[in-house]
């Protein structure tokens, strides 16, 4: 929960612009005059932070109904169940995919990794 | 244009493909139940033991076309057209006109599906995308012997054999996908893209599943209802769910019955949920008692049922709908509702919302989980009575502290989407991230 993110992590998702269109894929206009546009300006903003900082971690694109979304990072799998349902229903419709992204991956990928690395089932590659 | 006939066209096609798909899974059952009639071999088991008397009484019996009154031993049906004499229900024979869409066969709908095909529904559309296990023998209807089945062919086989009256479909299908989505609309619409189902009854164990029943029930303005069991196996409840009338499954958010630990209504992965045969049918009862009431117009069908078995205590509610819900549709269908209507839903309402909460707060109410829920003046007229509470913070009023000033953070004058997808795409293309991905 929200005690649990490092400071690190708090800073980066303040930069992230907040959304403010509620809409979902099925709401098809507004979903593509307005969420979709946001959620890409804050994807967009998030990967120009992170490359600012020399931390560009993750890739991601869309089909163009915004309903399919896939890309690269260094492993992982974000859990969006029981530990963000919470904090998505206190922060809707404010945070997009981006702030997932921020909050979810990033701090799963920061403390499996290492250990992954130190039980041997992952490598480094030189 | 014509690429546009075309792909209406191709869709139409699907929906025809996915529709007689179902019903092949029916027609199947009904054709493999013949054949076992005919060579004898129906339920094997029982005909080993007893083989020459067992044999009459076995035979699956031969398609009803009307339901008759008559009180004779053979007549499937002279206790249901009994509640007529009795004067509970006016018209029995009207179920046989009845459509009822049942998704997840589990503990609760496979067991709900018996219970409409025991009582003479017209027809049932069966919706899972799991197969049968030997994990799930805990519960009713499913047999050992069908493990490895899908549980739609599995739930069809064994229903035209309790009853060939009724028309049966199977839909082996996750509603949760991109696609799964779309084909399940589409198996519920009919030509004219109205439903063509009177009830849904949604027995899904995930948050997800909800909110995809809630949304396609939304859009095609379809009555449904919810039941659930909490993960720890002794409570549960149901919730009658009417488009703009009664709250939808977004406009707040669900309903945990306190029985020391919470449902959530989420699935945890990798954590094995408990399940017991009991609490799963007392809610599969509860749940086809109030499709029966809403079906055939008899009693009275309150909002919202929770069950607490540790207690035996029942928690019953309304639920209005949230004029700021987060699904749009839902608005748009309150707004549309004439009043006369709002007014007539809540039979139980009255006596359960006045109920004074108890001093020492036993049930461990939380009307209020996060302090911020408390503000929020769509909900500080729904106090929730006791033995309820909700799972998750109740949604935030847009322009809330949160995001003060979210309008200058986000631009939304320009630059169009294809820019923006295309912005995206260079941005993660020449994310060196890519390079060391793989
Ligand atoms: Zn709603």
């Amino acid at each position: 929960m929200a005690e649990s993110w490092d400071s690190g992590t708090k800073e980066a998702v303040k930069q992230i612009p907040l959304l403010t269109s509620i809409a979902g894929p099925r709401d098809k206009q507004e979903w593509q005059e307005k969420r979709l546009k946001q959620e890409l300006q804050s994807l967009i903003k998030y990967i120009q932070l992170n490359k600012q900082t020399d931390s560009d971690w993750f890739t991601i694109t869309s089909n163009k109904d915004g309903t399919h979304w896939s890309g690269k990072c260094w492993g992982g799998k974000i859990c969006l169940t029981v530990h963000f349902k919470p904090l998505w229903a206190k922060n809707s419709p404010h945070f997009g995919i981006a702030h997932a992204l921020c909050l979810g991956l990033a701090p799963w990928l920061a403390a499996e990794i290492p250990y992954m690395i130190g039980e041997g089932a992952i490598k480094v590659k030189s | 244009m014509e690429a546009e006939g075309a792909i209406a066209g191709i869709e139409n096609i699907e929906q025809r493909i996915s529709k007689m798909q179902g019903e092949m899974q029916g027609i199947n059952a009904r054709l493999e139940a013949a054949v076992k009639l005919a060579d004898g071999s129906a339920y094997p088991t029982a005909s080993a033991a007893k083989p020459a008397a067992a044999k009459k009484v076995q035979e699956p019996r031969t398609k009803e076309t009307a339901m008759s009154a008559e009180v004779v031993d053979s007549n499937p049906y002279s206790r249901l057209m009994a509640l007529q004499r009795m004067g509970i229900v006016s018209n029995y024979q009207a179920i046989r006109q009845k459509r009822v869409a049942i998704v997840g066969i589990g503990g609760v709908g496979s067991v709900a599906a018996e219970m409409l095909t025991r009582c003479g529904i017209g027809s049932l559309l069966l919706f899972d995308y799991d197969k049968v296990e030997l994990a799930n023998m805990n519960r009713l209807f499913f047999r050992p012997e069908q493990s490895g089945m899908t549980k739609t062919a599995a739930a069809t086989e064994t229903l035209i054999n309790i009853n060939p009256d009724v028309e049966l479909e199977g839909h082996t299908l996750n509603i949760t996908t991109l696609n799964g989505f779309d084909e399940f609309k589409r198996i519920l619409s009919d030509d004219t893209d109205k439903s063509r189902v009177d009830l849904v009854l949604s027995c899904v164990d995930n948050y997800e599943a909800r909110m995809t029943i809630n949304q396609v029930c939304l859009e095609l303005n379809q009555t449904w209802l919810e039941s659930g069991v909490s993960e720890d196996a002794v409570s549960g409840h149901i919730q009658l769910l009417q488009p703009g009338i009664t709250a939808c499954f977004a406009c707040v958010p669900p309903l945990v019955v306190a029985s020391g630990i919470d449902e959530r209504t989420l699935k945890r992965e990798g954590v094995c949920a408990a399940s017991l045969p009991t609490t799963m049918g007392i809610i599969a009862g509860l749940l086809v008692q109030h499709a029966l009431k809403l079906l055939l117009k008899f009693g009275e069908v309150t909002p919202y049922v929770g069950y607490s078995s540790l207690k035996d205590f029942f928690p019953t509610m309304s639920l209005k709908p949230n004029e700021s819900c987060s699904n749009g549709l839902c608005c748009k269908l309150q707004s549309s509702q004439p009043t006369s209507e709002l007014a007539t839903t809540n039979p139980a309402a009255d006596v359960d919302e006045s109920s004074p909460f108890h001093e020492d707060n036993e049930w461990g109410i939380e009307v209020a989980p996060e302090a911020e829920a408390a503000s929020s003046p769509a909900l500080g007229e729904q106090a929730l009575p006791e033995g309820l509470s909700y799972s998750l913070p109740v949604q935030q009023p847009a322009q809330s502290e949160v995001a003060p000033d979210a309008e200058e953070h986000m631009d939304n004058t320009e630059p169009s989407l294809e820019d923006l997808m295309q912005q995206l795409e260079t941005a993660s293309s020449s994310n060196k991230g890519d390079s060391k991905a793989h």
